[in-house]
This record gives C-alpha cells, structure tokens and sequence, in this order.
C-alpha cells in the first residue's frame, strides 16, 4: 500500500495519530508542545473527523494539572482520552497520573520532552520531566525520530487499550517536536487495524454508569492498601509483550520493525551504549560509521522504558560485550547514578543472577549525563565515549559535551571528528525572524521532500530574545534516510539574509572547500568586498568558496513584500545549490507558492511569484581576490568598559558561543547580576526616533511609552553641558518649576528597536510642516556614531533629586531613571511601559515576584536582564518561581519581609540605648511616605549601621544585616493573563483575600502571548486565537469585579494609550495603599494583529468602545463615606467593531467564520452595554456616610453620573 | 395612482431607489426599505481595492513576529481556508436577493482590469438584477490628459458590457469637461443607464490635531441641482435610461428629478437623516401632491421639465455654482 510522503515536524506527526484515535482532548499551552494542542483544536473548528467518523472535542484547561483532571473524568466516563504536555506541565499532572494508573485505565499522554525549572528554567528538550514520572506507574514509549514519534503514538494507543496500563509516548523536544522530516504517514485504516474495537468496548464497559453503578477512589486503609497496590503486577509484567506484539503488527502493516530494547552495532560489539530519544539516531549514524572502520561498537536504543523488560533488555546485548556506557539526557542530583544507568545495572545483576542474556560475565557498566536542555549531542562525542570504554580506567557518572573544569566529570573528545556523509547537501541560513527564512526553509523542505526522492531535515534555532531575533536554519537532504540530530557544522551552503549579521556573527567558518556563500546585502557584487570583516574573506579565500550576492530586499521592495525576503532568498538556494535542475526548481516554487497562498488571495500569490521572476536577474557572483585586504575586524560583544563577568560570561553567550563556557564560569545557585541589557548593544532599528527642541512641548509621553526605555529626559544646569557633543541637543526647560534649567530628550541609538511608539503618541507638531513631529524617524546607521556619543554623555549628566519631582505629572515624573531598559521584548511591546514606570516610581526599594511568561523571559531570559540599578547600585530585585504559583511566591516575600522588618523594629527598640535613643525613635517612627521620607530614613538606616559597625553583640549583628529592611520595601508581583486569569487563579484570590501589602501587576494581553497566542479566560469573546480557532464564543472574565467583592483590595483597570495620567494615578495610589492591589493593565500585544507602532490607539480605541474600562475601586474611600469605585473612562463612543475591526483577532473571524463573527459581534456589543450600565451603576451609588468605626453597611442610594472626567483626583 | 417607471429595462412600482450606501449591509435594512416601499435597492459598493488590501493585510498580520521565537512560532491559528475576495460580497447579493422581492442592483468598483469584468461576471452569477459601475477616482497624475480618463472610463464600461448579459449602468463623476459628449459616449458604449452623479468624500482639515480627514458628509438638497441640470439637458438625448442621486430629500425633490427626465431617484441621505421608513412618506406625500395637482401618472411628467419640453430651454445652460454642504455629526443619523 501506497502511503502518503509528507514533510512534517514531530508535534505535526504525533498530533495526527492522537488527534484521530480520540474523542477528548484536554489542552494547555507548553512548550514545545503546544503546537500539538494547537493542531488539534484547529482541526477540530474544521469539523475533521477521528477514525470514528466524529470530531473530537477538544477543550482548553485552566492548567495541565485542570487537564489531567479532565482527562481523568472523561477517562472514568468512557471516553478515548488524551492530551500533549510537556515538563511543569507534566508535573503538574503526576497526581492524577497516579490515579489513572492506579486504576488501570487506558490512556496516552503525548510529551514532547523537556528540561525542568531548576537553577533556572530551560524550554529546551530532554527527558528531566518524563523521568520524574516514572514512579507513577505509566509506561513510558520513547521515540528518537519524527516517523517513530508518528507510529508510536499509535502504538501506545493500541498498547493502552490492550494493557490496560496508561502510556506516555514521549520524544525529545524541539529536537523531535520541531525538527522537519519527511515521513510517510500512517493512514486511518493503519490506525483502524491497529485498534481493537473489543478493547475500546472493554474500555466504555468500565466506565462509570447509574445504570450499572460503580464507586472508585476508595479510602483504603492499613488492612488492604498493600495488597491493592500489588494487585496490578500482572498487567506490568504483560505490558512489554503486549507492546511488543503491537510492534510486530506495525511492523507487518507498515514494513517498519521496532523493538522494545534495539541493538544496532557490531555482532561483536565490546563497546555499547545504552540511550533513548534522538540522540539515538546520532549514535546510530556514529556506529555506522565506527563499525565501518572495523571498530566492534554497538548500541542499545530503548524504545519501553516502563514497565522495564529486564530479560529482553539483557538478551539484547551481543555476548561479546565488555563495557557498558548507559547514557542519560536528565540529572538526578544525589542519586546513585540517573534513572536508565541505574536500571540498567539492575537489569544486569539480574539477568546474570537468572542466567538470562548471552554473556556470562557482567560487564563494566557506567553512566553519563548529555544533551541537556538541548545541548547539541554529536558522533565527536558519542565516538569521545566509545574512545573512554576502552581506556584503562572509567569514569563514572561523567558528562559529555561540555567543559566541567569544576568537578571534572566530562570526558575529552576531538570535536573536529565528523560523520557527513558526502552526498548531504548540508545548507545553514541565517535569517531575522521577520524576513520569512524560516517559513522558505520549510517550505524547501517540502518541495525538496515531496517532489524528489531525497530525504530532508529542517532544525531551526531561535534567538531568545523576541525582538530583532536571528534564525538559523539547518537543512540537509540527502538519498538515505538522515539520522544526524544535530547541527550542521560542515555545511556546503550557507546564505546569510540580513547583511547586519555580518558584524555580529561568523557565518562562513562553517563552510567547507569550495562551498557557496549568498549574501543579501543592497552593495553590488563589485562593492560588497570591501565591506567584509577581514577573517571573513580570508576564509572565503582559502576554502575557495564562491560568493553571491542579491539585493533581496530591494527586489522585495519592488514588488510590494517589504522586508519578506523568504521566497527571493528561497529562489537563489535553489539556483545555487543544484538540489533541484533550476528550471524544475523554480517551477516547483511557483506551485508551492500558489498551493501555499492561494488561500490567502490572488494579491498575495502575484505578489510573490512576481518576487520568483524578479530574482534571478539580481543574483550575481562575486569575483573574490586571491588576498584579503580589509581592515574591518569583527568587534567584541560587550565594550571592554564592562564588568568582568559581563566580558567572561554573558559576552560570550551574546557571541554565540556560550557551549564553550565551562561549569566553572557559570553561578552555583542560578543568581545572576541585574544591569546587564546595557551591555549588549543590538543596534536593530534601521530608523530611530530623532528630537526636536523647537516643537516638542516637553510633555514627558514619548519616554512613558517607550516599551525599551530608550527615551530619556534629564533636565539640568547649563554648566554641565561643558564637554558635550556639537550634536548634543539641548533647550531650556518648560516647566515653571524648572525655571532657567536645561532639558534634553536622548535616544538611546544602539538599543532602539525602532517601534516608532513615541513618534505616534508624540502631540506635538511641526507647525509649518505637521507630518513632522518633536520625534521624527531617521535612518540609524548615519546617525549611529554621533548618537552613541550623545547618549554616553547623555549618561553623565545627573539625575534629578527625586525628592523634588512631583510624581503626579507625568512632565516631571517621566525624568525618574528607568531601571528596565533595553529589554528583548518584541518591538513596540504593551506590557513593558507598566513595568518600566513601576521601576520609575518605585524601582530602588522593588522586589518583584514574576510569573512565568512574556514577562520573566524579557526580564530574566539569558544573557542579559533590562533590570537595572541606579547610581547608588539600588534597583529591582528579581525572581521567577514558576508559572502556576507567582501570587503565592509574592506573597512569601511579603510574609517574609513583613517579619524581617517586625523582628529589625524589635532589634532598634532593644537596642535603643546602645545606638541613641533619638535615633532610634526616628527610624520607628517614620513615615515613609514620599521619596523625602524615604530618603531622611535611608540616611538614618546609614548612621543606624555606622553606630552597628564597632558592636559585636548578637543583636547587633542580626540588626546589621536587617537594617535596610527599616526603608519601606516594595512587593511586587507581575505576570500574564495567562497565570492570573487561569493557571494562578487561585493563588491570586488567596493572596488577595490574605490582606498583605502586596501589588499585583497583571500584564494584560487576552492572550498566552509567550507561547503564541492561545486563549486565556481573559480572551475577548469573539477573538481568534490558539485554542480558539472558530472565535473565542464566551465573554471575558471580569477578574476586577472579582477582586473588589472582596472590599479591601485595591482595584484599578487602566490602559496607558487610553489615559497616561490615569496609569499613573493608579500605580501611585496601589503602591501607597497598605494591603492587596491589583492593577490589571491593558497590554497590546503583537497577537493582536496589530501595527504595533500604533498599539496605544489600539488601546485607545478599545476604551472609547467600552471593551476596556478604566477604574479605580480604592477601599479608602469607602471608609470616608464615598463610592469606593471610580469610573475614570466615559460611556462608550464608538461602535464597539470600530475597535474590533482593527485588530486581526477580531476581523480574521470575519474572513473564516463571517456568520460566527457577525453574531459574536452583537453578542459582544450587547455585553459592552451591559458591562458599562452595571459599572456606571456600582460607580454612581452614593453611600450614606463613612462606615461606622466597627464596620456595617451603609445604605445606598443612586446618585446622578459624575463626569468621568472631572472625577478623577 | 400609477407611479411606475422603468429603469435599466427594470419594471418598478415607483422611482424611489435606494443608493449605494452602508445601508444596505444588512439584509435587515434591506427588507425594511422593501416594506417601506423602495423599488429597487443598490447594493453598498464591492471596492476590489479594499478586497486587495484586506488580502495583503491579513498576510501580514498572519506572517509578522512569527518563526522568530522558539515559543511562539505563529501568533494565529491558520484556518484550512479563508473567504476573501468578493466572496462575502456575492453572499450578501444571494442572501439579499433571497431576502426581497425588488430588484436588487449590485454595485462595483475596481482597481484592474481583470477586476472590473471578473467581478462583474461573479456578480451576474450571484443573481444581481443589474450592475452599477462605480467609475469612482481622482484622477491626481498631472501627466494624464483629459481624454485618456474619459477613454479608461469608456474602456471599463466596454469590458463590462461584453462580460456581463445583466443590465450595467455608469454612475459618472460630474467633472467631464464636456458632460454631454461623454453622456453620448457612454450610451454608445451601451450603458443601459446612467446615474447622475457619484459624490466624492471630500477630505476635511482638523484644526485641533492638523489632519486631513475624509469626512461623511450627508448631501444637502442644494446638492440636487447639479444632477437637475444634467438629467434635464440628457433626457431625450440619449438611450439610457436616466437616475438622479445626490440631494434628493422630499417627494418634492423626486418630482422635479422625474420632470427632469430621470426614470427613478436614487436616496441615501434623507434616510440617514429621517430613517429608512421615510421612504414611505416620501411616497405618501408624492401621491398627495399629485392627486392634488390632478396627476394620474408619473408617465405624465416625466421629462416634462427637461430642455426639450421645458418653457425656457436655457435655464439649463446658465453657469452658476452651488455650494451648500453641511456637516452632520454621527449621533444626528438615525437608520
């Protein structure tokens, strides 16, 4: 039988099976295997059928663990149940996990497999999270490739239904889950043959039913949980026969034969390794190439890892084994060795004890770590192992690809060893995340794949910042099957798409002899040579390389695609790499193209087949000289003025080359110094904004609005404008207060993202030419160097005494020094602006709690942290617990300070006598209100510890270390909708009903943004999003009208493109008020659909619709008799599709699904109206008086509207 | 009394057509515009450039920030298919025509020449009664002479024709040097009406924030002098069938349209301004004032006061320049 060929990633595969051999599915956004989710619920809006010619029902949870629950129900119900999780996830479904085994039922959990939050939180693969489940009595099936993590998902589900025991099919993530492979996909009547319909029956007449009633989940006691524990051994012990068989089956329908323990290798082997997952493949390829030399190695592939099949794993291994390196991609720290070594050594002993297995004597056995996190896991290191089995001493418990010059463990291997094969075209491309490479690459990869009989491979590695991010994709295709998991390292092409890579990153050391360089750059092939870093031509020079070169930009610009240089840069690999006859090449694109956008519309498709034709005539070859003789050096990552662990560390993982970093450069304990983003100098904006003086109106919004923080203002003496640049710009201050001073807006030229958010909100206009505004854009590049020298200067002139700013005026306030700046959100960011004027307002007494999201990756993802610290070193204090219990992490600060400073006040009091009475009076009673408070406390905590320093007494030693704790400290926790809405729900009312002085900053973008858009409780109805494919058809949930039934919670709801002074007023009036705040905080956000350089109309817009409402419910005001609850926005003033419709999350609908969003669109206007009439009502009640001091409740009565307007104090 | 007239070889009871305007958006309105007793409707206007545009921004929006991240590869959801193009634009034609009796006239713009026949064709297949062409441009090339806009606009019309068996009418602009000649030309070209005239948004200048603003402005019932001039100097002149639009408020204004020689008016404005029901009283208030001054059909009257019949033939050439416009906000529009 003729099976489909397709070019597909893991998560695409797996989803195929799961998605057609269920009726529930259970969903939640994880990485890496949220697209597995995503398929499913998008299939599902499309009405596609399962095998069973019914649609699944696919439902989002509120989190994995609300998903294992779910999963469990539907379980107990009868129904064919899954869902696809990965690491926290999975952790957080171990619970139910042990239910679902404990009571035998049949079920397959698809994880793409990752590392755990530890030292620090990793997204990459590795087997961390399945291995910590392996107590919970599910069996675990392994992939190592794209195909097997296909036809195991089937597998497991047949192997579920017959077993009884509950599966996890797991495969490496993003090694697996994202890497592009073709293969052939398994067909309904594949799965249909593979499923016994007796066994699903078996499974529904287990199912809880009033007609046949049954009681599960018993209390069991001392007399009989034992041996109801004991009770499941058979069907453990028939498990990896029944899998077994089910593999044969596969085997006869597919041709592809997989066994439980799979030995590959030398008949004779001495050497083995023992492994699971896509490192598999990699020392498939490595023995294949080892034995080939006559080298007597072999390996083990584990396909089952639970139940263990000790017999067959022993009776695997050739009798000619000497030595064992059983290889783990997890770490148990503290154990007697990781989870398979020590199996593995078990299963030995055992087999010997029982005479099973062909050799007589046990083997030296030893174990390593590799791989993790997604460290890359080559043949030069799995040949370093098979090299160390057969020296004279071993070590055990080493690791492999990396440098531990700490503990010694990792063993040396020659990493210039290399098993390419020759016949590989092996292709590295290096692209921006908005030009479309990594979609073209794929889409190679399909025309390659599809219409050839090669073989075809796809990885891609992201950047970790969101904004002005590299792509490199790596691409192989071949005639046999590609087995190499890991990146190209030799490569015979390499095209880099965006010429500004050539300063940051050494693309062409990669290539081989006589391999082809394409560079997109807008220089001719005469002009381009002198531009090239100097060590870059001498290798293209001395490998005989042969340059290209295209302006694909230009051409791209021509024909209406600005800055999608994908198909232009797709057409040219195809030209030049010889893959494909170029005719037949170019042919395949345009089919690709019109198969491809066709959906998309005719303007699309003639658009980029226009870019086909308008390539090749651009493409010229560069005659490259026989010596180099440029004087362009590549420079450092990080200026030599840096901090030494800045140089040491961070500048080399900003280079690329943080693998070469050895265990001994890295921090113990996971801590990291903040102060570091202005270290790393991106220069991603082709425009940044330029000032000016004449017309700007000194308002303070552009430096508010800033979602980078790099607009600054400083307003200063003339006299310090001594050694300033020529191109230095300075004016006289407006502000009557500032009277003869000189003020200054910078841009920071090298950090600018170029979102132009500044130039949109900017009200100030050229009054002779009102397309210019006080901020214009202006090309970088030609301004680069002069900036840089305003911006360095800018630096040293001082901060404004913060005691004199009045905070309440966004002119004055917006001086404050940010301590976030030039964070790697995506450009023109909505929620970075809110945290930054937290920094602003609060930042050098700030300890933040921060979820895990959008908000932890730009705040904490390495290299660098836009936290930052003021001249006196103060500034944020910054953690990331997980992303279920950030309230409940906040809170503990809290809690925790709240005591420290109880038991420092105590201290004073005791020690009154000994540090002076006045002293001691001063700083326990201080009021600690306003930064001069603030700041007449420092001083006294400074002479506190001056009167400490010369005392030895315990207590004054314990007061040393408290004393800064007497300066209010300020508890902030921060994190998505995503975890306040859902996941962190309840945590959030815990710690909002606890009454502690906590403020709570939800970055509200009606989306899991982080993870790509997937609908939150938040969501708008009638959005778009992941999980939501057919229209989110619910309402969006009101979680401020949750947090004021409490009444003593502060609630605001702003939104800073709506009204920037409200935001203000509101993060002042949360911060001062002494007990729970929630500010929830409109965030627009790139999964809007949006031009982001326009998101505050956005929001704007979203206001005056009366989609978003702006309040405050301060619990203050009801104790002095008045409305507790403000309505700061007016009535809605526009059709609410006046704001719907300009966001792509609403208007798609409309392009999918127009009757749905017609009939959304009027659900959601009725609910606009409603929600509004019902505030208005709340805000308008007058109460009686101010609550009586031992509480009661007032009457109320109606009072006629205030205008919002003037309402505001 | 007989009101009925015949427009683009369409029998109507009356002369009171609804112009194309965001009225008709919802088949709602539509109906109500047949009960209060429109005889035709015109359909809003399908802009192929907008079509285009919607296209090329959904692209971007579905493509912008994605394959950029490791976590967030895409930022949508990608639907196995998207209805663009004319698409809701021909549905809304099937659903309208399903949803009334009267004809039903679809109106269109394009930007290319496929566009203009392909989607006439589409058009004609959805089941419109009849097509008006939207010739709506500015010409601002100072390059682009006079008569290589008038030959575009002929060009446009000839294609249609040849794509289409349905009725086409032109609705024209009012700025040909030589009104007249193009009239001609236009029914040479085998209009089957001609529709007097389109009106223009006209940008406006916000003082407070210094922005040019396209501003919706509700015609006056000076307006209805210009298309006055014009149907009263065609009427007799040419083969195509005549329609007044622009300024025509009362049943007053549609009487003089009709004497003018225009075979039906086409009201936009007064039913923003007074509701769609005010059709009916429009109507009511023709029939009084006929039955008044002893009419029995409007066949009486029509081109009665047009430049071959009327008194003074030339009135009509005079020059003079009518300016009335106001501007309405939007909470003075009632639907």
């Amino acid at each position: 039988m003729k099976r489909a060929l397709k070019t597909i990633d893991g998560n695409e595969a797996v989803a195929h099976v799961a998605y057609r051999v269920n009726e529930v599915i259970c969903i939640y956004p994880i990485t890496p295997s949220s697209p597995m989710g995503e398929f499913a619920d998008g299939w599902s809006s499309e009405r596609v059928a399962n095998i069973w010619g019914t649609v699944p029902a696919v439902v989002e949870m509120q989190s994995e663990g609300g998903a294992a629950g779910a999963v469990h129900g539907a379980l107990q119900t009868g129904a064919l149940t899954t869902t696809f999780t990965a690491s926290q996830g999975l952790l957080l479904m171990i619970p139910n996990m042990y239910k679902i085994a404990g009571e035998l039922t049949p079920a397959v959990f698809h994880v793409a497999a990752r590392a755990l939050a530890a030292q620090g939180l990793s997204i990459f693969g590795d087997h961390s999270d399945v291995m910590a489940t392996r107590a919970t009595g599910w069996a675990m099936l392994c992939a190592s490739s794209v195909q097997e993590a296909m036809d195991m998902a089937l597998v497991a589900q047949a192997a579920t239904l017959q077993s009884r025991i509950p599966f996890i099919n797991f495969f490496d993530g993003f090694r697996t889950s994202h890497e592009v492979m073709k293969v052939e996909m398994l067909t309904e009547d594949d799965m249909r043959s593979m499923l016994d319909p007796d066994l699903i029956e078996a499974h529904r007449q287990r199912a809880l039913s009033p007609d046949h009633p049954v009681l599960r989940g018993t209390a069991q006691n001392p007399d009989v949980y034992f041996q109801g524990r004991e009770t499941v051994n058979r069907f453990y012990e028939n498990c990896p026969g029944i899998t077994q068989q089910l593999l044969d089956k596969l085997a006869g329908q597919v041709g592809r034969q997989y066994r439980l323990f799979e030995y590959y290798g030398a008949p004779d082997a001495e050497r083995v390794i023992v492994l699971m997952g896509s490192g598999a493949e990699t020392a498939q390829e490595t023995i294949e190439a080892l034995t080939a030399a006559g080298e007597k190695v072999g390996m083990v592939k584990v396909r089952l890892y639970r139940p263990f099949d000790v017999r067959r794993f022993v009776e695997s291994l050739p009798a000619t084994v000497r030595r064992i390196a059983v290889l783990d991609r997890t770490k148990e720290p503290g154990a007697a060795g990781e989870p398979l070594y020590l199996d593995v050594v078990a299963a030995l002993a055992e087999g010997v004890t029982n005479g099973w297995g062909r050799f007589s004597r046990l083997p030296g056995v030893i174990g390593g770590r590799y791989g993790l996190a997604s460290k890359e896991f080559t043949p030069a290191m799995v040949k370093g192992i098979f090299d160390h089995l057969r020296g004279e001493e071993l070590k055990n418990h080493f690791t492999i690809g990396i440098d531990d010059d700490v503990t010694f463990r990792s063993l040396d291997y020659d990493p210039t060893f290399s098993t390419e094969r020759p016949e590989v075209v092996r292709a590295l491309f290096y692209g921006l995340g908005a030009d479309g490479t990594v979609g073209a690459n794929k889409n190679s990869i399909k025309i390659i794949g599809e219409n050839t009989d090669n073989y075809a491979q796809g990885y891609f590695v992201y950047d970790s910042k969101k904004s002005g991010a590299i792509t490199v994709s790596h691409l192989r295709f071949g005639p046999q099957q590609i087995h190499s998991t890991y990146l190209i390292s030799e490569a015979n092409f390499v095209a880099c798409h965006q010429p500004i890579f050539l300063e940051r990153y050494d693309m062409v050391s990669p290539l081989v002899e006589g391999g082809t360089f394409l560079l997109n750059t807008p220089l001719g092939p005469d002009a381009v040579w002198d531009r090239l870093p100097r060590a870059m031509q001498e290798t293209l020079i001395d490998r005989r390389i042969r340059f290209y070169v295209i302006d694909a930009s230009g051409v791209a610009r021509q024909v209406g695609m600005a800055g999608r240089i994908n198909t232009i840069m797709q057409v040219c690999f195809f030209a030049l790499s010889g893959v494909l006859p170029r005719t037949a090449a170019i042919e395949q694109i345009k089919n690709s193209i019109i198969k491809t956008y066709r959906k998309k519309g005719d303007e699309v498709v003639a658009m980029n087949l226009r870019a086909v034709d308008g390539t090749l005539d651009n493409l010229f070859e560069v005659a490259v000289p026989e010596q180099a003789q440029g004087a362009i050096a590549q420079p450092p990552p990080v200026p030599a003025a840096a901090p030494d662990f800045v140089r040491r560390v961070l500048g080399p993982m900003i280079a690329g080359h943080g693998d070469s970093l050895p265990v001994s450069a890295l921090p113990v304990d996971g801590t990291f110094p903040t102060a570091t983003a202005c270290w790393e100098k991106r220069n991603l904006a082709l425009e940044i904004p330029a000032w000016d003086p004449d017309v700007c109106i000194q308002c303070g919004k552009c430096a508010m609005v800033c979602p980078h923080g790099v607009i600054r203002i400083k307003v200063y003496d003339e006299g310090r404008l001594n050694g300033a640049p020529e191109s230095f710009k300075t004016t006289g201050s407006k502000d009557r207060e500032w009277a003869g001073l000189n003020y200054t807006i910078q841009v920071a030229p090298e950090d600018c993202t170029g979102c132009a958010i500044c130039v949109d909100v900017c009200p100030a206009k050229n009054k002779s030419q009102p397309r210019f505004k006080a901020l214009n854009m202006v090309p970088q590049p030609p301004v680069r160097e002069q900036e840089r020298a305003n911006w360095d200067f800018f630096l040293t002139l001082p901060e404004h005494d913060r005691r004199d700013l009045k905070t309440g005026s966004i002119r004055q306030q917006q001086i404050q020094q940010p301590l976030f700046e030039f964070s790697g959100a995506c450009s023109g960011c909505g929620e970075t602006p809110y945290i930054k004027l937290a920094t602003q307002l609060f930042g050098d007494r700030m300890l933040i709690a921060n979820a895990t999201g959008c908000s932890s990756i730009y705040g904490g993802n390495l290299p660098t942290t836009p936290y930052t610290v003021n001249a006196e070193g103060r500034g944020p204090a910054w953690a990331n617990s997980l992303f279920e219990d950030n309230a409940e992490f906040g809170l503990g600060y809290r809690i925790s300070l709240d005591k420290q400073i109880e038991f420092a006040r105590q201290l004073v009091q005791r020690l009154a006598g000994v540090i002076g009475e006045e002293l001691a009076a001063g700083l326990l009673g201080a009021a600690q209100g306003d930064e001069a408070d603030l700041y007449e406390q420092r001083e006294r905590v400074a002479i506190l510890k001056e009167r400490l320093a010369p005392l030895d007494s315990p207590e004054a030693r314990q007061l040393r270390v408290l004393a800064d704790l007497l300066v209010r400290k300020s508890v902030w926790i921060i994190g998505g909708d995503g975890w306040a809405y859902d996941i962190g729900f309840g945590g959030l009312d815990h710690v909002l009903a606890s009454g502690r002085n906590v403020n709570i900053l939800v970055l509200d973008t009606e989306v899991y943004s982080n993870t790509g858009g997937q609908m939150s409780k938040s969501t708008p109805r009638a959005a778009v999003a992941k999980f939501a494919a057919g229209g989110k058809p619910g309402g969006k949930k009101d979680l401020g009208m949750i947090a004021m039934s409490y009444g003593h919670v502060y609630v605001a709801s702003v939104a800073l493109g709506a009204r920037d002074e409200h935001t203000l007023k509101a993060f002042l009036e949360a911060e001062a008020y002494d007990g729970p705040s929630l500010i929830i905080a409109y965030s627009h956000c790139i999964a809007h659909g949006i031009d982001m350089s326009a998101g505050l109309q956005s929001q704007k817009a979203a206001v005056d619709a009366g989609q978003w409402l702006l309040y405050r419910y301060h619990p203050e005001r009801e104790a002095r008799g008045e409305n507790p609850l403000q309505l700061d926005s007016r009535s809605p003033k526009i059709p609410l599709e006046d704001f719907m419709y300009r966001e792509n999350r609403f208007k798609m609908l409309t392009k999918s699904h127009p009757d749905d969003a017609r009939r959304m669109l009027q659900e959601a206007q009725r609910a606009v109206q409603s929600r509004w009439r019902f505030y208005e009502f709340m805000a308008t009640r007058q109460p009686a008086g101010p609550l009586p001091a031992g509480g009661g409740v007032p009457d109320s009565t109606s009072a006629p509207a205030q205008d919002p307007e003037t309402r505001m104090e | 009394m007989d009101l009925r007239t015949t427009y683009l070889g369409l029998d109507l009871r009356t002369p009171l057509v609804v112009s194309a305007s965001p009225l008709s958006e919802e088949i709602d309105h539509i109906r109500r515009m047949e009960d209060a007793g429109a005889a035709a409707v015109v359909l809003y206007s399908l802009f192929e450039e907008q079509i285009s545009r919607e296209t090329l921004e959904l692209h971007h929006h579905l493509t912008t920030g994605t394959e950029s991240f490791a976590e967030a590869l895409t930022y949508f959801p990608e639907p196995g298919e998207f209805r663009l193009g004319p698409d809701g634009y021909l549905e809304h034609i099937r659903r309208a025509r399903a949803a009334v009796d009267i004809p039903v006239i679809a109106s269109l713009n394009g930007s290319s020449a496929g566009g203009w026949t392909d989607h006439a064709r589409l058009i004609e297949q959805a089941g419109a009664s009849a097509l008006e062409l939207n010739i709506y441009n500015i010409p601002t090339d100072d390059q682009l002479t006079g008569a290589a806009v008038e030959q575009n606009c002929l060009d446009i019309l000839e294609r249609v024709r040849a794509a289409v068996a349905i009725p086409v009418a032109v609705k024209l602009s009012p700025y040909f040097s030589n009104m007249a000649n193009m009239a001609r030309r236009f029914d040479a070209a085998g209009a089957d009406g001609l529709v007097l005239f389109n009106r223009f948004y006209q940008p406006d200048i916000n003082l407070e924030n210094l922005e040019v603003q396209p501003h919706i402005i509700l015609s006056a019932p000076m307006a209805l002098r210009l298309p006055l001039r014009w149907i009263a100097i065609l009427y007799g002149r040419v083969r195509a069938s005549l329609a007044g639009t622009s300024g025509i408020h009362t049943a007053q204004d549609v009487l003089k349209m009709v004497m003018a020689g225009a075979a039906v008016t086409q009201l936009c404005s007064t039913l923003y301004r007074h509701g769609i029901e005010y059709l009916a009283t429009i109507e009511r208030e023709m029939v009084d004032w006929m039955t008044t001054n002893e009419y029995e059909s409007l066949g009486q009257m029509r081109g009665s006061m047009s430049q071959i019949n009327c008194p003074d033939p030339t009135q009509f050439e005079r020059a003079q320049y009518i300016r009335s416009l106001h501007s309405f906000k939007a909470g003075s529009w009632r639907v």
